[in-house]
């Protein structure tokens, strides 16, 4: 059990005062800014059916201990802040009930392949950067604003939709770089992100930038170090299918799609 | 550093891979002809190199596998550890050790083949 300031430590969890269950929450702790030291604190908190691995971990954040660094926001898997290990699995903490995870231990760790800020909060600066590197943004010569008709739109099909739609769902929660192979191999490597992100720009059929993102993308870090383990796939939890997304565009660079 | 772009040595390993499978089930098929163990003996051996045509195809072969397998030791290696310098050294020598290897191979094949045993 973690040392409890004596304040904290006679407060009670009061999230839900019915419940007769407990999990124990075993949070790993470190702070890279300090100095090296990792170790895993223990808490026990009151669940019900409901409860999700970030309503405990704000339960041991409100009174238990203060100090637990965690990020989040929406609470409704919508904004990708609070992704993080959970029982040794990628997973966002707002999207992951205890009461499925069929345990009475529960292990949140920061997520691998990212560089952890302090306990639960890892660095997404590299995620970004090759997020931005692909160019994710529809890339034309003319724009929707028509000097004579004011502004005009550019239509697509609901087939060409289909084509992209499911990668568009993305919300760079980075579970999928988290649970890459390669990821953790190689340090440069464009990650499965960014990749399915350039899948959804190549094959909208509004943009004329699939030439620049190939070219980025067919580089000795990029699509071709994908080893197909995909894993990234089975963590996403937009249902995104960043495997096949990668595979497609392979498709594109040895030119057997247009 | 590298001059070819990423996918055209991809479609080189992915070709090699093709074609180093073909020619060795054609290279396995031809102990067939005869019986297995007659087929390994030193003067049957020997004949296969004097073939102008087996000769031809033991050459493409120790090309396509030396060109596919080096290819492989560099990615594997350019996983391992980055950085321009090693990147750089990765790449000279897998091509380096490439041709070497095609170079011995060559001189055994060719060698054999002229009789020189």
């Amino acid at each position: 059990m973690a040392t409890l300031h004596p304040k904290l430590s006679e407060e009670r969890s009061q999230t839900v005062v019915s419940s007769t269950k407990s999990v124990k929450l075993k949070i790993k702790r470190s702070n890279p800014n300090v100095n090296s030291e990792e170790r895993f604190d223990d808490y026990v908190v009151p669940i019900e059916k409901w409860t999700t691995v970030l309503d405990a971990l704000l339960d041991v954040k409100s009174h238990l201990d203060h100090s637990v660094g965690i990020r989040y926001s929406c609470r409704q898997a919508s904004c990708g802040s609070c992704g993080m290990k959970i029982n040794g699995k990628p997973a966002l903490a707002c999207f992951t009930k205890i009461s499925e995870l069929d345990s009475d231990t529960i292990t949140v760790e920061p997520m691998d392949n990212f560089p952890v800020v302090r306990d639960l909060v890892v660095g997404f600066e590299r995620m970004i950067n090759n997020h931005k590197k692909v160019m994710p943004y529809v890339i034309r010569d003319d724009s929707e604003i028509d000097p004579e008709s004011g502004m005009r739109e550019f239509l697509q099909s609901p087939e060409n939709v289909e084509k992209y739609i499911q990668f568009s769902s993305c919300i760079k929660c980075g579970l999928c770089n988290s649970a890459c192979p390669t990821m953790a191999m190689d340090k440069s490597f464009v990650g499965p992100q960014a990749l399915a992100q350039a899948y959804r720009y190549i094959a909208d059929d509004r943009d004329k930038g699939k030439n620049k993102r190939l070219k980025i993308i067919d580089e000795s870090h990029g699509i071709w170090r994908c080893h197909f383990a995909g894993s990234c796939s089975q963590v996403c939890p937009k249902g995104v299918d960043p495997a096949m997304g990668i595979q497609l565009l392979r498709g594109y660079l040895l030119g057997i799609r247009d | 550093m590298m001059v070819l772009r990423e996918s055209i040595i991809m479609k080189i390993h992915y070709g090699t891979a093709i074609g180093a499978l073909f020619l060795t089930i054609v290279h396995i098929l031809m102990r067939l002809t005869q019986d297995f163990h007659e087929s390994l003996a030193y003067e049957n051996v020997i004949a296969n190199y004097e073939s102008v045509g087996y000769a031809l195809l033991l050459e493409l072969l120790l090309i396509l596998i030396s060109v596919h397998g080096f290819n492989g030791l560099r990615v594997i290696l350019l996983e391992m550890n980055q950085g321009p310098t090693y990147e750089k050294a990765v790449t000279i020598g897998c091509l380096a050790a490439m041709a070497g290897l095609i170079a011995y191979g060559s001189r055994t094949i060719i060698m054999t083949s002229m009789g020189m045993t």
